[in-house]
């Protein structure tokens, strides 16, 4: 078996893990999550230096990966659990009382592989610079990650730090836009339009790579170019375009799965769009 | 008692003199300002520690936010701007980024309250003990002079988890011993007595003790309590000395509502319940003046405590 089906077979798992999450406590956010299952897959299998067993909140000679738009925690929990920061067992207490698996990420029930709350919108990119800033200081050369939302963009906060990370030429962060084009309300355009953003960023001092959020072949090759375009005086932006609910048909392509979650019927439906390749927890 | 005046200084300096301290003793901290340098007296910790300082221009947001993230790789991270700025304007920052995160980082904010003066209301808060003593984990500080401002500073580096440093603007009498050792949590009582109890707070401390003056005078004898940490209230110090007198004023440059008083009283209420007076601003915006023309409008001067105090002692 090749690397990208082995890979395409762990996003396909994770989004299992994604609809049987959501559906267990009935809340929860399945559509970013879905979208966003190719790229959690490649970061967490493949292209960040990091050490699962052995979590620490500085995260010392590791990549570190930030998560600001919080509410896909169903595709980051099981990305954690799967490459081994948690039993995968734990994905059942989701949303569920005295659950490490709160809401929107935490740190306060110390659930590994979280080192900030998130989930009011805007706020990750600065953390991603402090984090950035940190790694600097502390001569350790590994890459700081930041993943948004595009409907995140329209936070103001969002602006104060990608002007400070160009000018500053924060250079050891890659951040990422889940380009999905939806957001609770209805389709970006609709809602507020982000206008040109690769220009935006660009204007702002950042390098733009458009990729393909749903390729995984692409994904890892240019996560792999990003990390050889680190410390070269830019910060880089990938602004990834995927497809909401994608792997789900009847979740693709609208924003209305965006925070509900399936009944019994449409558990079943998704489910058996989705082989269990891994085992379910 | 004697209250030997050494100079007068402002806090902000006594905090910028303390950065600049630890800057030289402790390799893990790290300043961050949002183009108010000069203002927080942070240009000696900025040029003597350039990499460890980061200007992030006026986007107190994000500055919030970096600090955060600093903290993350084990820096101690210290952040300067106006208190208004420090609170209300990055609230959800603070609250989900640090407070609930967990960071390790300190608030520093200056120019709190209606001392700061003739820039008005806009950048007058009163409101910023409030809300930072709600959040959850949060300590909240308010040194009274230069003194105890540059050893707080100083002593909340040792301390981890997130903390809210509130002191101000303008030159204020400053006499509490230089080579103090500042314990948070820890209430100094400046002054013993019988009659009334009197809690104050920042720059109101000062105006206690000349209340004191007033208050001999009348043939009152009041114990005076410098409360420099609002969170974790000193429980112990505060039951101990209301037990012993009966009565109580509070005095702080804040809102009634939310501050040091509302803390007071929530603990009588709950283990003591006896006459109590507050001298604060009333729900009420400030305003341009001078800061002593503001803080004998507003009902924050000597005057106004020794009145507090008649009126406390004639209800017991």
């Amino acid at each position: 078996m090749s690397d990208i089906t082995k890979f395409q077979r762990i996003a396909t798992q994770i989004r299992r893990d994604i609809v049987r999450m959501v559906h267990a406590c009935q809340s929860g956010h399945p559509g970013g999550s879905l979208g966003c299952a190719d790229l959690f897959t490649a970061l967490y299998f493949s292209e960040l230096n990091h050490r699962p067993d052995h979590f620490t909140m500085d995260g010392e000679g590791e990549d570190l990966f930030f998560l600001s738009n919080g509410h896909i925690s169903p595709v980051f929990y099981s990305a954690l659990a799967r490459s081994g920061y948690f039993p995968v067992s734990e994905l059942a207490s989701f949303r569920k009382i005295h659950s490490r698996l709160q809401g929107h990420p935490a740190t306060l029930e110390e659930l590994p592989g979280v080192r900030v709350a998130s989930g009011s919108l805007g706020q990750g990119l600065s953390v991603a610079i402090g984090a950035a800033l940190a790694k600097r200081l502390n001569n350790d050369p590994s890459l700081v990650f930041v993943l948004m939302g595009d409907g995140e963009q329209q936070e103001g906060q969002i602006w104060e730090a990608a002007l400070h990370a160009g000018s500053r030429k924060i250079d050891n962060l890659i951040a990422i836009i889940d380009y999905n084009g939806q957001q609770i309300d209805g389709a970006v355009d609709d809602v507020m339009p982000l206008g040109d953003l690769k220009g935006k960023y660009e204007s702002f001092g950042w390098k733009v790579i458009p990729i393909n959020g749903n390729d995984m072949q692409q994904l890892i090759k240019e996560l792999k170019m990003a990390r050889q375009g680190a410390n070269k005086g830019v910060p880089q932006l990938l602004l990834m375009k995927t497809e909401m609910g994608q792997g789900v048909d009847f979740m693709m392509g609208s924003h209305k799965w965006h925070g509900i979650p399936p009944n019994d019927e449409q558990l079943a439906d998704a489910l058996s769009q989705l082989e269990e390749t891994l085992g379910d927890y | 008692m004697d209250f030997k005046i050494q100079n007068h200084q402002d806090t902000r300096s006594g905090f910028g003199d303390g950065l600049y301290e630890l800057g030289k003793t402790n390799p893990r901290i790290v300043g961050l300002c949002a183009d108010l340098i000069g203002s927080l007296k942070m240009g000696a910790f900025a040029n003597e520690f350039p990499d460890r300082f980061f200007q992030t221009g006026i986007s107190e947001a994000n500055m919030m936010g970096m600090a955060a993230g600093l903290t993350i790789g084990g820096f101690i991270p210290f952040t300067g701007t106006f208190a208004n700025f420090s609170t209300g304007r990055v609230y959800d920052q603070i609250r989900q980024s640090i407070a609930y995160s967990g960071k390790n980082v300190k608030i520093c904010a200056s120019h709190a309250g209606i001392t700061l003066g003739e820039d008005g209301a806009t950048h007058q808060i009163l409101e910023d003990i409030g809300l930072m003593k709600m959040l959850p984990g949060m300590t909240v500080i308010v040194p009274c002079d230069y003194n105890q401002t540059k050893a707080a500073t100083i002593a909340i580096a040792e301390h981890t988890g997130p903390v809210y440093l509130r002191f101000g603007r303008p030159k204020v009498p400053n006499f509490t011993p230089a080579d103090q050792q500042f314990e948070i949590g820890k209430a100094i009582t400046l002054k013993p007595g019988r009659d009334v109890t009197i809690i104050a707070t920042g720059h109101l401390v000062w105006k206690a003790i000349e209340a004191l003056t007033i208050l001999k005078e009348k043939g009152i004898d009041a114990e005076l309590i410098n409360l420099h940490t609002i969170k974790p209230l000193d429980e112990e110090a505060v039951l101990a000395s209301v037990a012993k007198t009966r009565c109580v004023v509070t005095a702080e440059e804040h809102q009634q509502y939310g501050g040091l008083g509302e803390s007071i009283a929530g603990l009588l209420a709950r283990q003591l319940p006896l006459p109590m007076e507050m001298v604060a601003v009333n729900d009420r915006f400030g305003q341009s003046g001078t800061p002593d023309q503001l803080m004998e409008a507003y009902g924050l001067d000597a005057d106004h405590i020794a009145e507090a105090v008649q009126k406390v002692i004639a209800r017991k």
